[in-house]
């Protein structure tokens, strides 16, 4: 079987222009959203206590929403977790009363309104904790993104480090905005998420940039902006199949693995799509962009020297 | 050219053998087992504890599939949960005569059925965490301040003690905040005072200041006895948790320490919050009370006649009574420190040490009560139980207390051990809580395996239609990587949460990407015409290059979330990690020794079953000899 059956290099950046006006209209829009609606920060971030519990019948809303306000909570999400059986509810800190005591106040009210009931979960995160995990995400980002400036300008050079970089940030920004504009809940997993994606979608970005090299070696008379057509045509089959291996696992947490795992593979699956597009038009097109050329990346000297050397890419 | 030389077969072989023997307890599930460990501290569970539950079973005719001690308890496998029940009532019955006080706890818990021979390879299912078991996670904020400022005040009253032996007259000292301040009239003074500190208190370091007319020393704690004075409050606080959390009687809890200042207290299987935070945020359960040395008291230690009026019955740890006054000279919270040593004889000693207010009190009821003996009585569970009743030799001043005489090392260590557990050493703040119900952890379990056995099984069925032969060493590697990445995770006994598993299934759709990338880069070669044994080679070195590149810039990502995550993201990043490293293995070098025992040997192979290779002059090309 073959999906791929292409005769010449598609010239992919005929079109960079046009392709990266519609990614940086996306980025605007997702920083807009960012801006204007700003993330719905999961309680670890915030502090607070989550309380998940389970009805035998599906549960009536509403009147669990009256249990809360006359406990005089006011604003408290009630919503569905999962089935409709399943209700998640949030309290904010409240002074003067520990944690514990909140969520077993709470239990004790519903559970006069509706004996039926069962508690599922509790989960209660102080200020300083949340506060805490804001800025390890930060330095969690910043370390992954100097990481892998410093791997690609080593290992290639700095005009690809720094297009892979922004062609990545850039599906970091979508996927944040996409949370921010359904208003989706941001929590730790999502963040492990966006990293893991961070980290894959620079693959994309290294393969491509493997071939260009590879390409300028073998095909001395092609302009860049040829090898870079040729480079995205020869990987394209290559890009595309993993990138929907990894979605069917992906698709798979999606579907099995119920409401805990769905904000964070649905993040890998924004990540995953954006990381095909960001990869193979934005990456590339800004390395064009850059300047990159045949003697950035082939010395005279390394061209014809050892065949063994790890730096040399493909020999044929 | 497609040849592996043998030891590359036999390294793969025995990878493969060992990971299929750490990973396969895995599969034995759990079974339901009865675990007794002590409910004191002074109870000891040792392998004459395995005799007498091994003879209670037997009397009941109940025969358990193991039993062992494994550290400090006791463990009963049954076959069911019903042998498991009647095992539990039996063995209560026999270890714990009297209900009301309890020696051993005996609670419900289930084991990893692991066979014996596996046991004896120490081959060991991973932990599953409390999102997939259910069960209480605390973390708690130790109050460093405070446990800093408990060590100044005794400084403070040591320093104090020091100066009037020294017959060094001073201005007044006292604490302000976590400093000393001291003041002193004239230079001999201040000389004769600086020099006290620097020789007898090497925790402090010393600045003077001009205050008016006389000079202010102040003396603060350096920062390494800070340190040191954190890190002990920490061990403190851990040892007195472990010995609450004991009473709650679950199986395996978990305490550690996390960062510099915090514990994390994890106790699967517990549902009950209340309870669980009660006992934790306990205080002071440590007394200090006079022995009743009347007539009518040494009559009842005796046995021969009833407890006197305002007096109270405490069993000894031999169990030899001891009559105390019912008045409460001192509790655990003046009790800031209790080591065992040696004493000036060279004998075992314990040495207790005391805050202001305690010092105080202490010198006065040391000079009324010479001669006379006075109890040390820890409660637990609401029990008192004396720890030791030495006779009061002397006047104590300064807030140093020894206890010595008559005792072991051992002896030592365990009642420095039993009053340190008493208190805190800091106060501590609950900063995180976490309640998983037993029925959302089995939920999770299910849709975790479920999410990765569909996802494996549709990029299987995909890989062995669209590579054919290759596609389906491709998928051999996949189920390897996914055997490999459970036996690392068993031998390193990894705790595995739902994160975890979500990175296992991450793993695998991201390590096919390596096999696809072989996969291509074969098909291009020999969409080029190259003969199919040189389009294997050249295909798995060329693609060899991009693949280590592709899988360092994840592993970039693994460890920046290994080195800033916590919690959930960190068992993320261990399982996304370790499948970066295990699928280059597996996806690499693993499918390469099986493409080299297919194709390799074949001098003449003229084909290789990898799917349409397509080109675009429409010819299928033309297979050259190698």
């Amino acid at each position: 079987m073959e999906f791929f059956r292409i005769r010449r290099d598609i010239p992919f950046m005929k079109h960079a222009l046009l392709l990266n006006a519609i990614s940086s209209i996306t980025f605007i829009l997702a920083v807009f959203f960012l801006v204007t609606r700003g993330l719905h920060l999961s309680v670890e971030f915030t502090g607070g206590t989550v309380m998940e519990v389970a009805y035998e019948q599906p549960a009536d809303l509403e009147s669990v929403r009256k249990v809360v306000e006359s406990l005089g909570y006011a604003e408290v999400p009630v919503q569905n977790f999962g089935s409709s059986r399943d209700v998640l509810l949030r309290l904010p800190a409240q002074a003067g009363k520990s944690s514990g005591q909140q969520s077993e106040e709470l239990f004790a009210a519903l559970k006069a309104q509706n004996s039926a009931l069962e508690l599922k979960r509790t989960e209660f995160v102080g200020p300083q904790v949340g506060q805490e995990l804001v800025n390890n995400g930060l330095l969690a980002l910043g370390l992954v993104i100097v990481g892998i400036m410093i791997y690609l300008a080593i290992r290639f050079e700095w005009k690809y480090a720094v297009s892979a970089i922004i062609a990545n940030l850039h599906d970091v920004v979508i996927i944040l905005g996409f949370f921010a504009f359904f208003q989706w809940e941001f929590s730790l997993a999502v963040l492990a998420a966006v990293l893991a994606v961070l980290g894959y979608s620079v693959n994309e970005s290294v393969v491509i940039f493997d071939r260009i090299r590879e390409s300028f070696r073998k095909h001395r008379k092609m302009t860049p902006v040829q090898v870079i057509d040729h480079a995205i045509t020869s990987t394209i089959s290559r890009t595309i199949i993993t990138h929907g291996s990894t979605q069917i696992m992906v698709l798979s947490m999606l579907l099995f693995g119920g409401p805990t795992l769905y904000y964070f593979a649905l993040a890998l699956t924004i990540g995953i799509c954006f990381g095909i597009y960001s990869s193979v038009f934005v990456a590339a097109a800004i390395a064009m962009w850059l300047g990159i050329r045949r003697e950035d990346l082939i010395k005279p000297a390394k061209a014809s020297g050892d065949p063994d050397d790890p730096n040399g890419g493909a020999v044929v | 050219m497609n040849r592996y030389p043998l030891w590359k077969y036999a390294i793969i072989l025995v990878v493969l053998v060992i990971s299929a023997i750490y990973a396969l307890p895995n599969l034995f599930g759990e079974a339901p087992a009865v675990q007794v460990s002590p409910a004191r501290a002074t109870v000891k569970v040792d392998s004459a504890t395995v005799t007498r539950v091994e003879r209670a079973l037997a009397e009941q005719s109940l025969k358990p599939d193991v039993i062992q001690l494994e550290g400090t308890s006791v463990r009963a496998r049954f076959a069911s949960t019903d042998d498991q029940l009647k095992a539990r009532d039996a063995i209560d019955r026999a270890l714990n005569p009297d209900p009301a006080t309890p020696d051993h706890i005996v609670a419900l818990n289930l084991v990893p059925r692991t066979p014996g021979w596996l046991a004896a390879l120490h081959a060991s299912p991973m932990y599953l965490g409390l999102d997939l078991r259910g069960g209480v996670h605390f973390m708690l904020q130790v109050d460093m301040a405070a446990a800093l400022q408990r060590r100044v005040d005794v400084l403070t009253t040591d320093l104090r003690n020091a100066l009037r032996e020294k017959n060094i007259r001073h201005g007044g000292i006292s604490r302000n905040g976590q400093a000393i301040e001291l003041k002193v009239r004239d230079t001999a003074t201040l000389n004769a005072a600086t020099d006290l500190i620097r020789t007898q208190f090497p925790d402090l370091q010393v600045v003077t200041t001009p205050d008016g007319t006389d000079t202010r020393i102040t003396a603060n704690i350096r920062p390494e006895a800070a340190r040191t004075v954190q890190d002990q409050a920490l061990k403190q606080n851990i040892t007195t948790l472990h010995n609450r959390i004991n009473e709650l009687g679950v199986a395996e809890p978990v305490i550690q320490q996390q960062g510099a200042d915090r514990i994390v207290v994890q106790l699967p299987g517990v549902q009950d919050t209340a309870k669980a935070k009660d006992i934790l945020g306990r205080t002071a359960t440590l007394e200090v009370r006079l022995v009743d040395e009347s007539t009518e008291g040494r009559a009842a230690e005796q046995g021969n006649g009833p407890v006197p009026f305002g007096s109270e019955r405490y069993p000894e740890r031999s169990g030899q009574a001891v009559i105390v006054k019912r008045e409460v000279l001192l509790t655990g919270e003046n009790l800031t420190d209790a080591q065992a040593g040696f004493d000036d004889t060279q004998q075992p000693a314990v040495h207790l040490t005391l805050d202001a207010k305690g010092s105080r009190i202490f010198r006065d009821v040391t000079r009324d009560n010479i001669g006379k003996r006075m109890a040390i009585i820890l409660f637990e569970k609401g029990k008192g139980e004396v720890v030791t009743a030495p006779v009061i030799r002397t006047e104590i001043g300064g807030g140093r207390v020894q206890i010595s005489g008559a005792m072991s090392t051992v002896e030592a260590n365990d009642t420095a051990l039993l009053l340190r557990a008493g208190s805190l050493a800091a106060p501590m703040e609950i900063v995180e809580e976490r309640t998983i119900g037993p029925s959302l952890g089995a939920e999770n379990i299910e849709k975790g395996f479920n999410s990765v056995i569909w996802g494996f099984v549709v990029i299987v069925a995909f890989m062995c239609i669209y590579y054919m032969v290759f596609g389906a060493f491709s998928s051999i590697a996949l189920g390897f990587n996914l055997l490999l990445l459970v036996s690392v995770l068993s031998m390193l006994q990894a705790t595995l949460t739902l994160p975890g598993i979500a990175a296992m299934a991450l793993a695998l759709g991201m390590a096919i990407d390596s096999n696809v990338l072989i996969n291509e880069r074969v098909r291009e070669e020999l969409r080029r015409g190259a003969s199919p044994q040189v389009a294997i080679n050249t295909g798995y070195d060329s693609a060899w290059a991009t693949i280590l590149d592709s899988n360092i810039t994840s592993l970039i990502a693994g460890l920046a979330l290994l080195i800033f995550g916590s919690g959930p993201v960190r068992g993320f990043a261990v399982v996304h990690c370790l499948g970066i490293v295990t699928s280059m293995f597996s996806s690499v070098f693993f499918s390469r020794g099986l493409v080299n025992l297919w194709y390799g040997r074949q001098k003449k192979l003229k084909t290789v079953s990898i799917g349409t290779v397509w080109r675009a002059d429409g010819q299928t090309p033309a297979p050259k000899a190698d």
